[in-house]
């Protein structure tokens, strides 16, 4: 730390003035890259491949709806399974009874460490592996559990750390005005958890949207495909990127408000304390 | 009222050689105490005496390590014993409030009631509207804790309290964490339950409070009782040394101590080095403060 001052040159530039030249060079470097890209790339060629207005409008009328309304449905069944599963998993992590914290354990490090398709791939086989064994509401069932379960394993994590932010004198108070520890964890210590985790759970929201595109995997009629599977075989019937992009654009439009609202959360949590 | 007079209440609680060790930490070295029906004790002593650990051990927040703790007959660290129902009992006033953040004045104040009391909804509500009127905030009703002021927060914790009908009401520093001329306002609430026969059990600072409200005060230090009796007595005339000096410091801040402030000051050296081997203190060169963290 004491070398930085020696190493000041004899000839002196203001350090302000120094980081503002640095800037003006970024500046510079930058405009440089625009005027490159825009002159060397062939934008007609760009257009075609990835938003051509034919198959724009062909991936619109041709079941975009259902493919949105797919991703919803998938992502919200699983969202609820996650969201469910991970408060028992977050609880059982806090109990005082060893073997609920171990499985809870296990059960958390397991499905963490698994890759999500390897989760959902097993799942969509287990009628295969176990004949008579019928998973409800399929295919639908079948994502809610694989993508669900996954999903419990990271929120069960974050519900965990929400009701360990909960302050002990909370708990305290609540338990020297007689109420039980469960009354004292439904009443007083979940409603704050859940509150403190709302932002983290819905960047966990707009990860289980995209982790939705995994569906691809499972061999799905039509009536169920998502947007991901269901732009690339626009895609691959058109011979062009762009029902992708549509579908990459329909993720943006779900996406994009969901990380401005957890932004806003985020400040106003901050504000609050 | 006279200290003998409302002594001869029936004892609520009867404390009995009680320990608390934190690991090898031996917090409280064989407390005995009884405190009777409509009694005002004020427990005194400086910060690390056992004090709070004492009041804390009474509802069973802390774990007694050895003794017994009997509250209107029942032995609390009885494994068998209902301690949600003898915490029912039992209001509890904390240093930091510890109100519910996410419920409004009013709801804090009815929670319990209607969880664990059973009250209907209306009922509750009557109780706390009469409590916080009690405490001069029935206007703060709709209020989130948030935006009152700490002074006020401490007086919907004891409306919350009292809501519960609490025979026995702990109080733990319960202005410490107040701005000054906030401070007034809670001593005051308390000052009129003491009027009204409320059975209290205070940890306090306030020396002018306890002489003028105490009925009776315990002075504690390094986790034993050193004296105990009238507010005239403890306070007014203290037998022990270690209270003489206790008292000295609190009543005459500015008064030096030169031993004392030797004391602080290894205290102070010796959390650093354990907190984080970072001797702070005894770093004369200067270059920590200015260089690596400034």
């Amino acid at each position: 730390m004491s070398t930085t001052t020696e190493a000041v040159p004899k000839k002196k530039l203001s350090p302000r003035r120094r980081a503002q030249r640095i800037r003006w060079v970024q500046y510079a470097i930058l405009g440089l890259v625009v005027v490159v890209l825009a002159l060397t790339v062939n934008w007609s060629e760009v257009q075609r491949n990835f938003f051509d207005v034919e198959d724009i409008k062909l991936t619109f009328t041709s079941g975009l709806g259902t493919a949105v309304k797919n991703t919803l449905v998938y992502t919200a069944g699983a969202f609820v399974i996650g969201l469910v599963l991970g408060t028992v998993l977050a609880l059982m992590r806090l109990s005082s009874v060893g073997p609920y914290r171990w499985i809870a354990t296990a059960w958390i490090e397991f499905f963490r460490g698994l890759p999500a398709l390897l989760v959902l791939l097993a799942f969509g086989s287990l009628s295969i592996a176990f004949p008579g064994l019928i998973i409800p509401f399929d295919p639908y069932g079948t994502v809610w559990l694989g993508l669900g379960i996954v999903a419990s394993a990271y929120m069960a994590e974050t519900i965990r750390a929400g009701i360990q932010a909960v302050s002990k004198g909370q708990v305290e108070a609540a338990r020297s005005l007689g109420m039980t520890a469960g009354i004292a964890t439904r009443k007083i210590v979940l409603p704050q958890a859940l509150r403190i985790v709302i932002p983290p759970l819905t960047n966990e929201l707009i990860l289980l949207i995209k982790d939705s595109s995994l569906v691809f995997i499972l061999g799905i009629s039509a009536s169920g495909f998502e947007l991901t599977k269901y732009g690339r075989d626009l895609g691959n019937q058109t011979a062009g990127l762009t029902p992708l992009t549509v579908a990459g654009l329909c993720y943006l439009f779900i996406t994009l408000p969901l990380s401005i609202l957890v932004r806003r959360m985020e400040a106003r949590q901050k504000k609050e304390r | 009222m006279t200290a003998s007079s409302t002594r001869s209440g029936a004892p609520v609680v009867e404390v009995t050689d009680l320990h608390k060790s934190f690991g090898s930490n031996h917090v409280l070295q064989g407390l005995n105490t009884t405190i009777h029906q409509g009694e005002v004790v004020c427990v005194i002593g400086p910060s690390g005496s056992g004090k709070s650990t004492f009041l804390r051990c009474i509802n069973l927040l802390e774990e007694p390590t050895s003794g017994s703790i009997k509250v209107g007959g029942d032995e609390v660290t009885d494994p068998d014993c209902d301690i949600d129902a003898i915490r029912r009992n039992m209001g509890m006033v904390f240093q930091q409030f510890n109100l519910f953040p996410h419920l409004s004045v009013l709801d804090n104040c009815t929670v319990a009631q209607t969880t664990v009391l059973k009250r209907s909804k209306s009922e509750a509500q009557a109780k706390a509207r009469e409590n916080l009127e009690k405490v001069g905030l029935s206007d703060k009703a709709d209020a989130y804790p948030a935006q009152l002021s700490g002074g006020q927060q401490q007086r919907v914790a004891i409306a919350r309290a009292l809501s519960m009908d609490p025979q026995l009401m702990l109080f733990d520093e319960p202005t410490s964490a107040l701005d000054p001329e906030l401070v007034g306002d809670v001593l005051s609430v308390m000052r009129r339950l003491a009027s009204e026969g409320m059975t209290m059990f205070v940890v306090t600072h306030e020396m002018a409070f306890a002489r003028e409200v105490a009925d009776r005060v315990i002075f504690m230090d390094g986790g034993n009782i050193v004296e105990e009796g009238a507010p005239s007595q403890v306070i007014g005339d203290p037998q022990e040394e270690r209270t003489r000096v206790f008292l000295q410091r609190v009543l005459d801040p500015t008064h030096v101590d030169p031993g004392a402030e030797d004391a602080a000051y290894n205290k102070r050296h010796e959390h650093d080095t354990t907190g984080n081997g970072f001797t702070a203190p005894h770093d004369t060169h200067g270059h920590y403060g200015g260089g690596a963290f400034g």
